[in-house]
């Protein structure tokens, strides 16, 4: 049986029908075409896939797209605009903070989550705000440089 | 990872929940944060021919002040447990054991009902909640009772939960003090490899007179360390009697052995866990 559902992604409004099982990351990626968000363990470990559900952190993963119906969603493409890059992508280019990028969609989407309760973190608050979050390349430290580069400047 | 086919229901009451259940049959659930049972499902390792979503019963997710007590909605997230100013203020060790779960997404999600009613044998939770001795009110088909903490753990993903029915809250006692968690965790999951919550009371000498030690992550279910409480009731409450109590291992022949832990690793970590919480209280 297919559901109904209409979920406003980075300010647009979608109509869609899903399969109950569909999970909230497939839709975003294959119905919706947002591939930023991506699948990296699929268990609900790694981060790759977090997004903001009505404006807390959320692993896409671990969710049913139906589950989903009437939320607001804000996904790593929501975040620039017009090309202009915010400031936590901005601080992640200029710490290197990445390497493969692999994790950063899911790396900026939870420090954006810290930064909005938390604008001047420690780097111990910055590493435990990371828990949910696997980068295998940077070892973390640039990633740390970054957010709090990124929280002087906001 | 695809979990099998399922249908998806929405409860709009708590009776509506347990009536949905009962009527979808036995191998319907609920589905609260959904952050044991959707990576269970998508395993393969649980199939459910029906989910009925709970998440939109608001009225689980009230945290209120009962005077001796404070009772939290079983729907209440980690998260929100975490950043209560009526938990962070008359009972901290509840906000800062949920502010370790998991981690900031889990938390957002994971709810202390779902928790409790999944029952893993390494999760915070239940040590605390058997600790502080809190009381679990569930209902059913037939109204609502209370469950003692002490009750409550009945082995490895068990509970005394009937069928159908559903934790609504969790009261836990106000302490303000004589109460720590300590958590060796498993640095990918933050699930306790060992967890120990303590809570104790002392006389205005500064004697024990009452202990309640709950260890988590080590055996098949959360259990109390009977050997540890009995050696510090009686005696003055200080760095010498608390290593002489965590001394008391549980035996190795109860541990879990897996991967993260030998056995062994595990009756050693119970000690040193047990130290570090009692030190703390």
């Amino acid at each position: 049986m297919k559901h109904s559902i209409s979920v406003t992604v980075n300010g647009v409004t979608h109509e869609a029908s899903v399969d109950a099982r569909t999970l909230l990351v497939d839709f975003l990626r294959d119905h919706l075409h947002l591939t930023g968000t991506h699948v990296g363990c699929d268990t609900s470990q790694c981060g790759a896939c977090t997004i903001h559900i009505d404006g807390a952190s959320v692993k896409a993963c671990n969710m049913f797209a139906v589950q989903a119906d009437g939320a607001t969603i804000k996904t790593i493409e929501g975040r620039a605009s017009n090309g202009t890059l915010q400031p936590l992508q901005e601080s992640f280019k200029e710490e290197h903070g990445l390497h493969c990028g692999f994790c950063t969609p899911g790396m900026i989407m939870s420090a954006a989550d810290l930064l909005q309760h938390n604008p001047n973190p420690s780097e111990s608050e910055i590493r435990h705000a990371l828990e949910g979050n696997f980068c295998r390349c940077t070892g973390y430290h640039n990633i740390v440089k970054a957010i709090q580069s990124a929280a002087q400047k906001m | 990872m695809t979990p099998y086919s399922f249908t998806y229901h929405k409860a709009t009451s708590v009776e509506d929940a347990i009536a949905q259940l009962q009527k979808l049959g036995d191998e319907a659930k609920w589905v609260a944060g959904g952050h044991s049972l959707i990576p269970s499902m998508k395993l393969r390792l649980s199939a459910p021919e029906a989910l009925i979503d709970i998440q939109g019963l608001d009225e689980l997710k009230t945290i209120s002040d009962g005077g001796h007590e404070i009772h939290i909605g079983a729907l209440s997230t980690h998260r929100s447990v975490e950043t209560s100013s009526l938990v962070k203020g008359k009972c901290p060790v509840v906000a800062k054991v949920a502010s370790g779960i998991g981690d900031p997404q889990v938390r957002n999600k994971g709810t202390i009902g779902g928790s409790l009613a999944h029952a893993d044998p390494s999760a915070d939770y239940p040590a605390i909640i058997l600790a502080l001795g809190a009381t679990i009110t569930v209902q059913g088909p037939g109204g609502s009772r209370s469950i003692s903490a002490d009750d409550f753990f009945t082995g490895m993903f068990d509970t005394a939960l009937e069928d159908h029915e559903l934790i609504t809250r969790v009261s836990v006692p106000a302490v303000g003090s004589g109460a720590a968690y300590a958590k060796f965790g498993n640095p990918a999951s933050r699930y306790a490899i060992v967890g120990v919550a303590a809570y104790v009371e002392k006389d205005v000498h500064g004697t024990c007179t009452l202990a309640r030690i709950a260890i988590t992550g080590a055996a098949d279910t959360v259990f109390r360390a009977s050997a540890m409480e009995e050696a510090l009731v009686g005696k003055p409450f200080n760095e010498a009697s608390i290593s002489a109590a965590a001394g008391h291992a549980p035996d190795e022949s109860d541990m879990l052995s897996d991967l993260s832990a030998s056995a062994s690793y595990r009756a050693h970590l119970c000690s040193v866990m047990a130290k570090r919480a009692l030190m703390d209280c």
